[in-house]
């Protein structure tokens, strides 16, 4: 085709630009097989456990017969997660005010930013150890391992989520519109209440739905706070029986069918983390902010 | 339309320390033994046909700084009550600074600060006991860029400056009627008042934004570029409105547009690389400009 | 409700009472004493650490904790350094692995792929994230690696003339641990560099496309310089995630604290060490304060890698960098004149 004026691209370049362009093709391929192996073999080894029982029964604990569900496990990662949330958000989405209406872009801001930054880097691990020491083995609130502390190692884990994202969406919230109501005569956290809060919730709720998904997936913090239990448990000072625990302990058995409560449990976590993901991509697909 | 009258005379400046009004370059003597209006001259709150006596506010040598930029250099000027007086020169010379001093805006960019006196009919807006929020709810401002709560319906983004001013007890309904009928905004909006205000027209939402800014009964009111973003029709209009505020109100407009500033403007003062280089009546300034940078400017030999 | 002009007495206008200011005062407070409370928290979280780990560090020297290869709670010995070895070694593998795919995917749904299908690659991508940590090293232990021994085996006796590479092939091992790191730590490298890649200006592409370039020499030329400081940031972040991670690491790395000379051999990490070892570890003083100073040997390693990344970013920083051209020519202009 390249006749007359149009000087022909030599076919190096040619073959250079669809040899890359079919590297990064296949490179978001690749990116993408984990995904569905992964969700492939929870459907396949899992699924089959799906039942009523499945789901209304706690585990028993024997060692064979009637192993019994994940009701109870369940039920304390819904319970965990929820009080790590009324934990973390509030204070995090606070920090992130801090940080976007006074402290911009000063030394101190820059330090907490840092810091927040530090705290998403901490393994979870090493939050279960801090919780540990300073909440379980000390027995504070009468109890050693108790479910509220795990609740608060989760929170210390959704904490700098919270405010990095939450920080990000009242970046985006538009100048004009904090300045024309600071000049109506607004004080500041009038400005802040019903100005800049309402127009960020989309994405504030985005960002805290994001810290919840990680938080109900973590394990580590758990062990060393919270330990598992059988039974239903709604009283947030004893142990507390979770998903990632349950799976964690499962997994470690030697009877198949034990292992396989593993797999349907598994599923179910990443079925619940998933729809809370899915639910924050949506909710961000309604804010008005873009970046 | 327009009628300046003599600032010396005007008795509401009951300035405690008069200042000297004008910059040593500017032309101000002629503005102001010009006209007198007539609104004006009856100085007393009751009954007032023509509209509200508003204030006076004057700058004595203010210096502006962003950082270590320093913005604006020693302007003194006096903007005459009920009157609108308009800010004209090129990119950068510092009149939307000097606007955004006037209520105390300018110190909300990081690092910006402002030295030098500011006064509201003689009392002075930087004092330490003066409160930021009451210097702006006395000093509303109406922005470049029209910008609408988007989270509120027409009727509530009037209402916030309401709410966001915590004045309480005010008929809600009555204050939306009636600061959209002064914004003349009401007979387009009257049946979807409960839209959303992101859903107007570039034009109205403009002036949906003024009406919000005289739902709380400013005295003055600063107009950054409010046209500079709309089309030409929707700018007639909004001129329009200007004319009628300046019953009620002092208005300080900046504009880049100098047949703007000719067409809504009692006076009119020109500003370059941050200094006032003069103000005076705008036909004044437009047809005989005592400075040469002026005339140059309004020639359009640059900016 | 409405001033009137007249009737404004001198200064009472301009004022509110102490009552009315003091929400504003009381939020501003709080506001900051939280955001301070993270400083305390950490101090408090640094120090508490510190102190569990003086019992190790007293009984054999913070050196020796770090740098001895000695990992044997049985004889009191705690040399981290096969630990650490091991962190470091999966988190590097993870590196190389996830990066160039996950830099990939990202200019992939940037730049490449039909505008449609962009929404749902992102949220596809952002799922990885969403599988919890613990499902990854089940997957490792019983999808991964019997079926990827083979191969690894393959690799092994084809590629021995490489470094660290062939020998037997281990179950669990380095390699495993580092590829479930590596699809991980993809999600964040990859969001990140989607972030900074869309703020490459159009007219910079444009220009090198103007030019005649073809889109991969756009890519070259426009797109990967000026996103360069942004993804090695990224790629830092990965590296703190890939770190840090347990539970997956724990699964699928073999748990033997040795230092392995194969990519393919077991070894153990630092994280993996406490989440394994903490149970029977917290009867015994001294084996629970080596744990404990594990963890805060991986707080150091977060802390240095996250101040690395943000200084690496912050290099790249457009706006510090117009900053930086401003001033200094503001200094060089200096003298009178320059309003803004």
């Amino acid at each position: 085709m390249s006749t007359g004026i149009l000087p022909p691209i030599s076919a190096r370049r040619r073959r250079t630009d669809r040899l890359m362009s079919g590297l990064f093709y296949a490179a978001t391929g690749i990116a993408l097989v984990p995904l569905l192996l992964i969700i492939g073999y929870l459907i396949k080894e899992g699924a089959s456990q799906f039942s009523a029982a499945f789901f209304t029964t706690d585990p028993t604990g024997n060692f064979a017969g009637d192993i019994g569900g994940i009701r109870s496990a369940v039920l304390g990662t819904i319970e965990m997660v929820a009080i790590a949330t009324l934990i973390s958000v509030p204070i995090g989405i606070a920090v992130a005010i801090w940080l976007v209406e006074y402290g911009k872009r000063s030394k101190p801001a820059a330090i907490i930013r840092y810091l927040i930054d530090v705290m998403t880097g901490v393994p979870s691990v090493v939050f279960g150890l801090f919780i540990y020491v300073s909440l379980v083995e000390t027995g504070i609130g009468g109890s050693g391992f108790a479910a509220w502390k795990g609740s608060v190692a989760i929170s210390l884990l959704m904490l700098p989520i919270v405010a990095r994202s939450s920080e990000v969406v009242l970046e985006l919230v538009p100048n004009g519109l904090r300045e024309s109501a600071l000049a109506l005569g607004a004080p500041r956290w009038r400005v802040i209440a019903t100005v800049v809060l309402p127009t960020a919730l989309p994405g504030l709720i985005t960002g805290s739905l994001l810290a919840v998904a990680r938080g109900a997936g973590e394990t580590a913090p758990l062990l060393f706070t919270v330990q598992a239990a059988m039974g239903i448990n709604f009283n947030l000072s004893e142990r507390m029986n979770s998903l990632p625990l349950e799976i964690f302990n499962d997994v470690q058995s030697s009877n198949p069918a034990v292992v396989t409560r593993a797999w349907g449990a598994a599923l179910t976590l990443v079925l619940l983390v998933l729809a809370i993901t899915l639910l924050a991509r949506i909710v961000a697909g309604r804010s008005r902010l873009k970046p | 339309m327009s009628d300046p009258k003599p600032l010396q005379d005007n008795p509401m400046t009951q300035d405690p320390d008069p200042l000297e009004p004008h910059t040593g370059e500017s032309a101000a003597e002629d503005f102001a033994s010009s006209e007198v209006p007539e609104l004006v001259a009856n100085d007393s709150e009751q009954a007032m046909p023509a509209g509200r006596r508003s204030h006076t506010i004057t700058t004595q040598g203010l210096d502006a700084y962003y950082g270590d930029n320093h913005a604006v250099r020693n302007v003194t000027i006096e903007y005459a009550p009920n009157s609108v007086t308009s800010m004209i020169g090129p990119s950068g010379c510092g009149k939307s600074t000097v606007l955004r001093c006037l209520n105390r805006m300018h110190e909300e960019i990081p690092g910006a600060y402002a030295t030098g006196d500011i006064r509201l009919d003689g009392m002075n807006l930087y004092a330490p006991d003066v409160d930021v929020v009451a210097v702006r709810r006395a000093i509303g401002m109406v922005f470049q860029k029209p910008n609408p709560f988007p989270t509120m319906s027409i009727a509530d983004n009037v209402a916030a400056g309401l709410k966001l001013a915590g004045i309480r007890g005010a008929d809600k309904d009555e204050t939306v009627e009636r600061s959209l009928i002064a914004a003349g905004l009401w007979d387009e909006v009257k049946d979807r008042l409960s839209h959303p205000g992101i859903g107007l027209s570039g034009g109205q939402q403009q002036r949906l934004c003024i009406a919000r800014t005289i739902a709380t009964q400013p005295n003055v009111i600063l107009m950054d570029e409010p046209c500079s973003a709309l089309d030409p029709i929707a700018t007639l209009k909004i001129e329009d409105l200007i004319h009628e505020l300046k019953r009620d109100y002092t208005i300080i407009i900046v504009t880049h547009n100098m047949q703007q500033a000719a067409r809504v403007a009692d006076l009119t003062s020109f500003f370059l690389q941050g200094e006032l280089v003069e103000i005076g009546g705008t036909d004044q300034i437009f047809t005989n400009p005592t400075d040469s940078r002026t005339e140059d400017y309004i020639s359009g030999k640059f900016g | 409700m409405t001033v009137e002009a007249g009737s404004v007495g001198e200064r009472s206008m301009l004022e509110r009472s102490p009552m009315a200011r003091l929400p504003d005062r009381a939020l501003r407070w709080i506001l900051t004493a939280l955001s301070f409370g993270i400083l305390l928290l950490l101090v408090y979280f640094f120090g508490k650490l510190s102190l569990e780990s003086v019992d190790v560090f007293q009984h054999q020297g913070i050196l020796s904790f770090v740098f001895s290869n000695d990992w044997n709670p049985s004889k009191s010995q705690f040399g981290g350094l096969a630990l650490l070895f091991g962190s470091v070694a999966t988190a590097l593998i993870a590196l190389v692995i996830g990066v160039p795919i996950a830099v990939a995917t990202a200019v992939f749904i940037v730049e490449l792929c039909p505008s449609r299908l962009r929404s749902p690659l992102t949220i596809l991508v952002e799922l990885l994230a969403a599988v919890p940590s613990v499902v990854y090293g089940l997957w490792g232990v019983f999808f991964l690696i019997p079926r990827l021994r083979p191969f690894e085996q393959w690799a092994a006796d084809t590629f021995s003339f490489l470094p660290w590479v062939g020998g037997p092939v281990a179950g669990p091992s380095y390699f495993i641990a580092g590829l479930i790191l590596a699809i991980m730590i993809i999600p964040v490298v990859s969001a990140i560099s989607r972030e900074v890649i869309s703020t490459v200006p159009t007219d910079h592409k444009e220009a090198a496309l103007a030019l005649g370039a073809t889109r991969w020499e756009m890519i070259r030329t426009a797109i990967l310089p000026y996103s360069r400081s942004g993804i090695s940031g990224a790629a830092m972040l990965g590296l703190g995630r890939a770190l840090g991670e347990t539970i997956a690491v724990t699964l699928v790395i073999g748990n033997a604290a040795v230092i392995g000379h194969q990519i393919f051999d077991q070894g153990y990490s630092l994280a993996a060490v406490i989440a394994n070892e903490f149970g029977e570890a917290s009867a015994v003083p001294l084996y629970s304060s080596a744990l404990f100073a594990c963890g805060l040997l991986l707080f150091i390693v977060t802390l240095v890698v996250n101040g690395l990344a943000r200084y690496i970013v912050s290099l790249g920083d457009i706006e510090r960098r117009v900053e930086r051209a401003r001033r200094s020519e503001r200094k060089s202009a200096a003298a009178p004149g320059g309003a803004a």
